[in-house]
């Protein structure tokens, strides 16, 4: 009621200035936002268009020579829709092994020092392999020393162990009330038992965004399929990009050769390579608004451990 | 490793009260750590313990123990490559524009967003900004290239000026420009989004105690809202200069190509093409390219700790 009044009291108070200022601020906010989206549109408008008119340099926000060829072709490619499965498969599998590994260690590192006796050293354990890597080379050269290239697991299991998202749960875990622990361990349960029927349950929220985001890093991880994976098993995103990178090296060494124009007709054209980039955004876009949400709680929630 | 603690926990709590509970209680945590700690050994310390490499003429056949060693040959070697040079001046450039211009564009957009009064708008102008943070590198890099390319929109776009077109994406002058200007693109609705949480926490109170004092708005916004979230802005600030060795390895190879790399290569795509042999390399050089890895890992984690040592005792953030 107070907050009506005073605002209904701002209305009538307001300067022309202000007024002004917000009616500016928020049109070119709005602005801000569309031109932001550009890049997106033209993507969506490129599918749509014909390949000549794309080769030409026409196509701008609004398709030009409206086809759905692109689409068409597209939905009669296996190796897409594999490779789609394939990182469903990804997204499944490697969200699950990494949410069971850090949610175990997560529970004993959000005890105090006292109740948890190595718990210092496991934080520093866990801490330099948050500061220091060993590099591209000898992480590739180790993965394919334990015969993992061109399985799943050199996809899931290097990043599995994600500290980072363990700490997010750790500080998750502490705002869970004590009394809840101390009543369960005096009906006997083990701390197995405290984790999945008393932890767990009560901080689903944080579980929920934790999982969102493991999920989402794995939809969008692509560069270690790119040198793990044959073409035949990559993800969708590691395909695309594989793709892609082929057909512009090509087109960069043809162009000036008309001998070869009958090899340049086999490369996919770009209306094809912009319908496939715009069908990976697709899953995304349903979520990450929840994602933003659960985000912007976390903060909340990360704010309140100070 | 384990086994040491674990030892040592048998051996110390004979003093407390409840010796044996205590034991159990304790070996319970520690089988709950093991799956991770495998996990961690073998993908990120052993590779760090493969860093050896870096000193040795490696070689697949003889491994990581087995190569000849060569001490520090490497390193004089990479660092009388102009290109290694280039690398290490590209990275620091590009890493800085970035941090910069995403920080200051962060703190004045979230400044105008919560100025406006319709909470639709508000939502939905952050929502939009924050939808390419959650998108890859693979996928926006290309849209980019794209854009960016001679055929592409922005060209289209100038034409109607009159302005001939450019081939942005190759052209030496303007390559870093766009890998920072679509960097921010991709990463302001994130810090956005963080400096919008602590302007809403800042006390209502004190507004209106300054409204009462006869405060404008724009005394408001420089002598209440800036000053309630400087905490937050010295943080990030700190946090980000950690990345100054971080120039963006996915972006820059999704959108490099041969005719940039004397303003656009970074050291991590030099270490993937030169250390794994892809694309312009010839042969894989294991051992040059982990030292090019060292390098950028020895002075990233230095700067890295610099910047979360000097959060913790400005602002007493703490990892764990």
């Amino acid at each position: 009621m107070l907050q009506e009044m005073t605002k209904t009291k701002n209305r009538v108070k307001i300067a022309p200035s202000r007024r002004a200022f917000l009616v500016i601020n928020t049109v070119l906010l709005i602005l801000l936002a569309v031109v932001c989206m550009i890049p997106f549109f033209n993507l969506l408008a490129t599918s749509l268009s014909s390949n000549e008119a794309v080769d030409a340099g026409a196509v701008g926000l609004i398709p030009v020579g409206f086809t759905l060829n692109a689409y068409k072709v597209l939905v009669t490619k296996v190796a897409f829709f594999r490779a789609f499965g394939y990182s469903v498969l990804r997204v499944i599998l490697g969200t699950a092994i990494s949410m069971a590994v850090i949610t175990l260690g997560a529970y004993p590192l959000s005890k105090n020092a006292h109740a948890f006796r190595g718990r210092i050293f496991y934080a520093a354990f866990f801490i330099l392999t948050m500061f220091f890597s060993g590099g591209l080379v000898p992480t590739y050269i180790i993965i394919s020393k334990l015969r993992l290239n061109n399985t799943i697991f050199a996809l899931v299991l290097p990043t599995a162990m994600n500290a980072w998202n363990m700490v997010l749960l750790v500080n998750f875990f502490r705002q869970v009330p004590k009394d809840l622990e101390e009543s369960a361990k005096i009906e006997g349960a083990g701390h197995y038992r405290i984790l999945l029927q008393i932890i767990l349950p009560v901080s689903l929220p944080a579980l929920a965004t934790v999982i969102l985001f493991t999920a989402i890093q794995h939809w969008n991880a692509w560069f270690d399929g790119t040198i793990y994976m044959q073409p035949d098993k990559m993800p969708l995103q590691s395909y695309i990009y594989t793709m892609i990178n082929e057909a512009t090296s090509l087109r960069q060494s043809l162009t000036n050769d008309p001998n070869q124009a009958e090899l340049l007709a086999t490369i996919p054209p770009k209306t094809l390579e912009s319908a496939q980039i715009f069908i990976a955004i697709l899953p995304i876009i349903p979520i990450y608004p929840f994602a933003q949400k659960f985000f912007i709680k976390g903060l909340v929630l990360g704010s309140v451990k100070e | 490793m384990e086994q040491t603690t674990q030892t040592r926990m048998l051996s110390e709590p004979v003093k407390s009260r409840k010796p044996r509970v205590h034991i159990k209680e304790q070996l319970t945590f520690h089988s709950m750590m093991v799956p991770g700690v495998i996990l961690a050994i073998i993908f990120q310390i052993v590779p760090m313990v493969g860093i050896v490499m870096a000193f040795e003429q490696y070689n697949v056949v003889q491994g990581f123990f087995g190569s000849p060693w060569v001490g520090m040959r490497n390193f004089y070697m990479l660092f009388n490559r102009p290109d290694f040079v280039r690398a290490v001046w590209n990275t620091v450039v590009i890493a800085f524009w970035k941090i910069l211009f995403t920080s200051v564009l962060s703190i004045i957009l979230a400044l105008l967003i919560n100025e406006v009064r319709i909470k639709n708008i508000k939502k939905t102008v952050q929502t939009i900004l924050f939808l390419p943070y959650f998108l890859s590198w693979a996928l926006l890099g290309n849209i980019m290239v794209n854009l960016f390319s001679l055929t592409g929109a922005f060209n289209n776009f100038l034409g109607i000026f009159g302005i001939k077109p450019v081939y942005w994406i190759i052209s030496n002058t303007w390559f870093r420009t766009i890998i920072v200007a679509s960097d921010v693109w991709k990463t302001i609705g994130y810090q956005i989004v963080v400096f919008l949480a602590a302007i809403v926490n800042i006390d209502p109170a004190l507004y209106e105690a300054a409204k009462i004092d006869g405060a404008n708005n724009t005394q408001l916004c420089f002598h209440i809202t800036i000053p309630g979230i400087m905490s937050m802005i010295v943080l990030m600030c700190i946090l980000n200069i950690g990345n100054i060795m971080n120039a963006g390895f996915e972006q820059i190879l999704v959108m490099y190509n041969p005719s940039v790399y004397e303003t656009g290569d970074i050291l991590d795509t030099m270490a993937y093409r030169i250390g794994l042999g892809i694309g312009g390399g010839s042969t894989a050089q294991y051992s040059m390219g982990t030292a090019i890895g060292l390098f950028k890992s020895v002075i990233s984690c230095a700067v890295f700790s610099l910047s979360y040592f000097l959060a913790y005792k400005i602002k007493g953030y703490k990892i764990f």
